[in-house]
């Protein structure tokens, strides 16, 4: 038997809306691939941030510029790209928020937040400037018998 | 569901029982004006009730922490009371259970306070 993959391609205004829209589009794509409810919420909530992160630091809040967000399912995973047109960014350049000193910040947790949800997590340059934020969710074992995908 | 707070006062304590997601926007943005508005009048015992508040991101977060510092600056005291399974593991991921004084019991919560 041949494994289909499946791939979703979004382009989102920058605008906060499209924040909570990313969330709602990935969780139904998540609840629809078997995943548990624990794992939808991650899944969602590391969207969201990476969604937010485009917003706010990649995009600066410019109306001019767009946040695109892919989703791909592999017969192993779903693989999530939320790219956005700032100026990129390395992750050594972020402090952690894990560190005492900065336990206070009020900002600075999205990308950990986003490792922490996901199995696999990885910043980008993406083609032509901007952050490619890609997250990796491994799906869960299949039903035996019937091939698809269910949670415990 | 957008952010609800209604506050109770017991003595000298500020009680806020919240209720809906604490996300960017303006569920952050009510979390900070309703406690920059009880510093404001003068309350320096706060106690943030999230028993029904199932969902914070990470600006959620950081607005939790601009509330503690704001109430810490004005020599106040801010606890957490009644965290929901998902806010206990985020604020236990972020680490900043060593950070927030957390109870959950209200009548141990409002002895707790000096």
């Amino acid at each position: 038997m041949t494994a289909i993959n499946q791939r979703i391609e979004i382009t989102f205004e920058t605008l906060l809306e499209s924040v909570d829209l990313a969330e709602s589009i990935v969780m139904r794509v998540a609840e629809a691939s078997g995943f548990d409810d624990d794992d939808i919420h991650k899944i969602g909530m590391a969207v969201r941030e990476g969604v937010i992160n485009a917003y706010n630091y990649g995009n600066q809040q410019d109306r001019a510029k767009k946040i695109r967000m892919t989703v791909e399912l592999e017969p192993e995973k779903m693989i999530v790209r939320v790219m956005d047109q700032g100026k990129g960014f390395e992750m050594t350049e972020i402090p952690d928020p894990l560190a005492e000193e900065n336990l206070l910040r009020t900002s600075g947790r999205g990308l950990f937040l986003m490792r922490a949800f996901m199995d696999d997590f990885t910043v980008r340059h993406a083609p032509g400037g901007g952050a490619e934020l890609v997250m990796t969710k491994n799906l869960p074992p299949p039903v035996s018998g019937n091939g698809r995908h269910k949670s415990e | 569901m957008a952010l609800q707070g209604t506050t109770r006062e017991i003595g000298e304590i500020a009680i806020v029982d919240f209720s809906g997601k604490i996300t960017l926007g303006e569920g952050s943005a009510m979390l900070r004006q309703t406690i920059r508005g009880l510093v404001e009048q003068g309350r320096r015992k706060i106690l943030i009730n999230l028993y029904d508040v199932d969902y914070i991101d990470s600006s959620g977060i950081g607005e939790l922490v601009s509330a503690f510092t704001t109430v810490r600056s004005a020599s106040g005291e801010l606890k957490l009371l009644n965290l929901t399974r998902r806010v206990h593991d985020i604020l236990q991921i972020t680490r900043l259970f060593t950070v927030f004084d957390v109870q959950s019991d209200e009548e141990a919560a409002l002895t707790s306070f000096r």
